[in-house]
């Protein structure tokens, strides 16, 4: 452990070096100056280096006595008393997500050397992903509100890039639209809710506020909690693809898959969770607002499992997938379990990059055919993908022994048990939901590389497994899946964020509740197993009997073309005919236009009386005198 | 009727004809002619006014008059005869080029 | 060196420049070269005064007071304060910025058209420094005659239209305005036997609530045209359109400015009681402009048009701003109005660019642009999300701390029960939402997906092209990242308008 004096802000600047080199260096605006393979050191290094740099701040921070590191870089901006100041925070929550995102980020980005190898932007890519790492650490390190909401636009940024990267494709391009704007409805929340703030406590540093909320400075906020609570929920609806935002993050699967993995499975999404822990000082006194998060978090999860359910596409089943894991950490979140979503958080980072890794070694390995339909047989043509993706999916359904099971079993015990608003109805939908979860993620593993083969002959031929760069990663990965639960984050966590009570007359249940989990993670291996194990007509003929709720849900509830009608098309609408058309032409200019007329037309007319007779302008004069004439006779 | 009386009848009759003329006639010449008829009917009035209350302030302005009327009608005629040389025609019906 | 005397060489080097330029008006080459020069000497010299201006002094700097007509009141008195020290600076910055733009387009009667870019930036310049109303108003009307002549000379098909329209309708306000000043003016004098048409005197003017109303109508009639203000907004989108290229950016650089100029400098602080208590129909203007400047943005097919549109929805931000009265929210506007000016400059520069090459502004008619010019896209990019206010971005440090201002204001009053300014400053707040969908949709068919425009091959930027852009990209991170030494310049003007508009200025009741 060496103790570096900027070592926060390295961390933090190292990725935005990276961004600047590739950037100009390894893309079309300096000619490509860098070739693939610098570009790739370049891109690895130095978030490999902010890893190393995470791991010492750690170590500093424990031999501190875990008190947290504060590292002012500068004065933002001053506004008579207040300022604004750019700060960095180290304490043990910022270590866990720094740790997950320079980790996991670190290895993403070894896997998009393989990846990407023949891609024409390598470095581009690379500039793009190390520039959504600079933004993810602003993020989890910023001191300020302010801080953190740079990173929140910022990944919202990147992530709008590396959606759209293979733009040449209009629709990649437009999901990435799409995220962005999405994004920015939730981010109208988030602003509203830091205004608030500021006007609450003087101040946007986020350790103040919370001070501030729990009373423990002594003054009462002047803000309702839970109206701010609310706001800053919005934002991470937006961020973590809750209801109603999370339409954009199923589209994001246009971006390349290591973006899928990082920014759509590991970190970016989880940034709401990270904002909520964060300020839970005042989510623990907004009843009203975790009660609202916990509802939105398990529909969430329940509605994005359905829709899961039913989908072909491999990184559309684990989209829904990360939607409806999401909706569990925001469950644990609306119950007070502040660290146990946290410890999922980290557990999900470490099996869905794997999973989402894992399926873009399979499209790698099939030449970019996505589609389950026409996968299967690959279990012994690509074995490593296989057996990483294997161990994944159990993480995930909940099986036992590996990292998933301990963070949802968490969860769902909460959700039952915590006096701050678990309830059995809670426990009761996420628990259908970890079975829908079990089933879907054991179809996608039976149909993607189980059974016959139904890909399509050129297809077959190419089958190889990948390279080192690639299976490393996926190892690397399973074995933190599978060993990553271990490691109790919640009561790491405990000393900064306090687990909430458990209402006693539920207490008792803990041990039947563990038993249920374990059957409904096996009772999902198992269904997927009777169903697609055998022979296709058994999905076949479920599908038919069910085929209105089928198509119901392949359609994804038709949010996307609810959204279409309800909101996109009348703003264009109005937009176009009522303002544009109507007041802007019609009103406005018409207006104007009129009064030029007008003028134009009665110059017209007075110019009729230039008729050009002297004989009528010498009448004129006449009259104009008698008339005076008379006046002054008349008024003396 | 007493002589004033008489006089400013003559007067106001020198400057109705004049008016009249001006507005009926259309020579170019005439109704310059016209005009110099109002301005003596006005000339008349005012020495009938100043004999009247036996104030030279009259005559002066009558002198006053002359003058002016002599340098306008020393611009005019030059003006008309330009006109005339221009249009060939005396008839100020024809001088239209101000029509707007 | 005389800083005073350095202010005033500042102002008149561009008429030293049209002087020279009659010298050179046979040849164009030298002609922009002189230009160039001229403007690049007025930047170095504003630099010079803008490090020199000390942020910890209130009131005017390097101040010249020269009697003009004394019987009136009327002198030449000119100084810098935090008001006009950015907007100072932006000009002289954006001066040469606009003439190197303009290399290559302007091909005709060119020592001409360099002579009234000169005639503009003397008045925009002159606009802002003046202290004394009369010297404003005559500065005020000045700016309308280069550029109608810029408009109507070298602009676009629709030219003379767009120019008439631009030009009655300035001129309509200022009349108004002129009256209205006189009236104050005379109205000092009755009350205080002090005829002076110096701000610093009309400041301390006191006038019956009915008086304050009218001659702040008049005045912000006229500073409503010019921000521009909904509904008095609709020259903008023809000027813009039919402009030639530099005229575009010194419209949306800095003329625009002229508009909040006046209103933070003369509208408010002149009618302090008349502005508080009209505060909430001119919010509801402002928030109405975000809005709808953002919504006729989105369904524009004219690339002029959006931008000129997206104006109208950034400028409501500052006038928020201005109208919260807290010190956040003036410093936001201030920020605001810069960055607005170095965005959209780059914005129309960029269009001026792409027109040059395929000569049309039809949206429909681009496409993959990124694929064809990667050098042009990465900086439409980057001011596309200035534009957006992305955080890093001075765009962002106007808009965030503008609405928190505005926020701030209101929050107070909704607890006091008067909820009306909160629930504007709410709807403001969906301006960021809009101001990304117009952008974005801007750019994805613009930029993105298979590759369409009109007379390929394209060369990507120039040197030169790169090298306007580039500077305008530095200021705009420049003030997005490290606003503070650029804000406490303005804070004790900031403070200032604060007091002026919050002390009441109604005439004491007689006992």
């Amino acid at each position: 452990m060496i103790s570096l004096p900027h070592t926060l802000a390295a961390i933090v600047l190292l990725p935005l070096m990276g961004f600047l080199l590739n950037g100009v260096f390894a893309t079309a605006l300096g000619g490509h100056r860098f070739g693939n393979r610098l570009a790739a050191i370049v891109g690895c290094g130095f978030p490999i280096a902010a890893f190393v740099l995470t791991v010492n701040a750690l170590l500093t921070l424990q031999a501190g006595g875990y008190a947290p590191l504060i590292e002012p870089l500068y004065r933002w901006a001053t506004i008579g008393d207040s300022t604004f100041d750019v700060t960095f925070y180290f304490d043990r929550l910022s270590a866990i997500m720094t740790l997950v995102v320079t980790g996991v980020g670190s290895v993403i980005h070894v896997y998009s050397t393989g990846y990407m190898h023949d891609d024409k932007s390598h470095g581009r890519f690379f500039a793009y992903l190390n520039l959504f790492l600079f933004f993810m650490l602003l993020l989890v390190l910023g001191r300020s509100m302010l801080v953190l909401f740079v990173g929140w636009e910022g990944v919202g940024l990147a992530s709008y890039l590396l959606i759209g990267f293979w733009f040449d494709d209009l629709a990649n391009a437009r999901a990435g639209k799409k995220a962005f704007v999405t994004n920015r409805i939730g981010d109208a929340g988030f602003l509203l809710g830091m205004f608030l703030l500021y006007r609450a406590c003087g101040t946007l540093d986020m350790d103040t506020i919370n001070a501030v909320f729990m009373g423990l400075a002594g003054s009462v906020p002047v803000v309702s909690a839970s109206l701010v609570g609310l706001l800053l929920f919005i934002g991470a609806t937006g961020k973590s693809a809750q209801i109603p935002l999370f339409v954009w993050l199923p589209d994001a699967m246009a971006g390349p898959t290591p973006v899928s993995a990082l920014i759509h499975a590991a970190t970016m999404v989880t940034a709401g969770v990270y904002l909520v822990v964060r300020m839970s000082g005042i989510y623990m006194h907004a009843p009203e607002a975790s009660q609202v998060m916990a509802i939105v978090g398990v529909a969430t999860a329940f509605l994005a499992a359905t829709i899961a359910l039913v989908q072909t596409d491999i990184k559309k089943v684990l989209a829904y997938s990360t939607v409806s894991q999401l909706g569990f950490m925001f469950l644990a979140l609306g119950v007070g379990a502040y660290g146990v979503a946290i410890f999922h958080v980290v557990t999900h980072a470490f099996f869905k990059a794997c999973l989402f890794l894992g399926a873009g070694s399979v499209i790698h390995a099939l030449g970019g055919e996505q589609d389950i339909r026409k996968m299967g047989g690959l279990r012994t043509r690509i074995p490593i993908t296989f057996w990483t993706f294997v161990i994944a999916t159990a993480a995930i359904a909940g099986i036992p022994g590996l990292a998933g099971f301990f963070s949802k079993d968490e969860i769902l015990w909460y959700a039952f048990a915590s006096s701050r608003g678990g309830s059995p109805w809670l426990w009761g939908v996420a628990a259908v939901t970890a079975l829908m979860t079990a089933f879907y993620m054991f179809r996608l593993l039976w149909l993607t590389f189980l059974g016959p083969s139904r890909m399509d002959h050129a297809v077959e031929h190419h089958v190889h497994e990948s390279p080192l760069s690639m299976t490393g990663v996926l190892m690397l990965l399973a074995l933190l899946s599978a060993v990553g639960g271990y490691f109790s984050i919640p009561h790491f966590l405990e000393a900064q964020v306090p687990l909430p009570a458990i209402v006693a007359e539920r207490e008792h249940y803990e041990r039947t509740l563990l038993v249920v989990s374990i059957v409904l993670a096996f009772s999902g291996l198992a269904l997927a197993a009777l169903m697609f194990g055998g022979s296709a007509e058994r999905p076949e003929r479920v599908k038919r009997a069910l085929l209105p709720l089928h198509r119901l849900l392949s359609a994804k509830f038709y949010v996307d073309e609810l959204y279409e009608r309800l909101l996109a098309r009348p703003l264009v609408w109005m937009s176009e005919q009522v303002l544009l058309r109507g007041s802007d032409r019609f009103m406005l200019d018409g207006m104007l236009n009129g009064m030029a007329a007008l003028a134009l037309r009665s110059a017209g007319l007075l110019g009729r009386l230039q008729t050009g007779s002297l004989h009528l302008y010498s009448l004129f004069v006449m009259a104009g005198i008698v008339g005076a004439l008379v006046w002054s006779w008349r008024h003396g | 009727m007493d002589r004033t009386q008489l006089l400013l009848g003559l007067s106001i009759a020198l400057f109705a004809l004049g008016l009249l003329g001006l507005i009926i006639r259309r020579n170019a010449l005439v109704m310059l002619m016209c005009m110099e008829l109002m301005l003596n009917g006005v000339n008349l009035s005012l020495v009938t006014f100043s004999e009247r209350y036996a104030d030279a302030g009259g005559a002066v302005l009558v002198f006053l008059v002359f003058i002016v009327a002599t340098a306008e009608i020393a611009l005019a005629i030059p003006i008309v005869l330009l006109l005339v040389r221009h249009t060939r025609s005396m008839d100020i019906g024809r001088y239209t080029d101000l029509k707007g | 060196m005389d800083e005073a005397f350095v202010l005033n060489l500042m102002l008149w080097i561009p008429v030293i420049g049209v002087l020279l330029l009659i010298a050179a008006r046979r040849n164009d080459r030298l002609a922009r070269s002189l230009t160039v020069g001229v403007l690049t000497v007025q930047f170095v010299l504003a630099s010079w005064l803008y490090t020199r201006f000390d942020a910890g002094a209130a009131g005017l700097q390097f101040v010249t007071n020269l009697p003009w007509i004394p019987q009136w009141g009327v002198s030449y008195l000119i100084g810098m304060d935090g008001f006009n020290v950015l907007l100072v600076m932006l000009t002289a910055f954006l001066g040469p910025v606009v003439v190197l733009g303009a290399h290559r387009s302007i091909d005709n009667d060119v020592p001409l058209f360099h002579a009234m870019v000169l005639l503009l930036q003397f008045a925009m310049m002159g606009a802002f420094l003046a202290q004394d109303l009369f010297l404003f108003y005559l500065f005020w009307e000045a700016m309308l005659i280069p550029m109608f002549l810029i408009i109507g000379i070298w602009g676009g098909t629709r030219r003379v239209y767009a120019t008439v329209k631009f030009f009655l309708y300035t001129a309509f306000g200022s009349i108004l305005m002129l009256a209205a000043l006189i009236y104050l003016v005379q109205a000092l004098a009755q009350t205080s036997s002090v005829t002076s048409f110096a701000f610093a005197d009309l400041y301390r003017a006191q006038l019956p609530l009915s008086v304050q109303t009218v001659l702040l109508g008049a005045f912000a009639l006229s500073f409503a045209i010019k921000v521009p203000m909904v509904p008095l907004h609709t020259w903008l989108p023809d000027a813009h359109v039919e402009a030639p290229t530099a005229g575009s950016v010194i419209l949306a650089g800095v003329l625009l400015k002229m508009g909040t100029y006046g209103f933070m400098k003369l509208g408010f602080p002149l009618f302090p009681d008349a502005a508080r208590a009209f505060t909430p129909a001119l919010m509801t203007l402002a928030v109405i402009s975000i809005v709808y400047g953002a919504c006729l943005a989105l369904v524009q097919t004219d690339i002029k048009k959006i931008i000129a549109y997206s104006s109208i929805s950034h400028l409501g931000y500052v006038m928020l701003g201005l109208l919260s009265l807290e010190l956040v929210g003036v410093q936001g506007a201030i920020m605001q109005m810069v960055s607005h000016g170095l965005v959209a400059a780059g914005l129309f520069l960029l269009v001026g660019m792409i027109y040059e090459r395929c000569h049309t502004r039809e949206l429909g008619d681009y496409g993959g642009l990124a694929r064809l010019l990667p050098v042009f896209s990465v900086f439409f990019m980057i001011f596309t999300l200035a534009s957006v206010g992305l955080p890093t971005t001075s765009g962002f440090t106007g808009e965030f701390l503008a609405l928190l201002g505005a926020f701030a204001a209101a929050w107070p009053l909704h607890v006091a029960g008067q909820s009306y300014p909160l629930i504007l400053a709410s709807v403001a707040v969906l301006g960021v939402i809009l101001g990304a969908l117009y952008m974005l949709r801007f750019a994805l068919t613009f930029l993105f997906g298979p590759t369409t425009a009109p007379h390929q091959p394209l060369s990507d930027l120039s040197m030169r092209e790169r090298g306007i852009l580039g500077a305008l990209v530095i200021a705009i991170f420049a003030l997005g990242l490290f606003p503070d030494s650029v804000m406490r310049k303005t804070e004790h003007a900031a403070r200032e308008y604060q007091s002026l508009v919050k002390t009441s200025r109604l005439p004491e009741q007689a006992p």
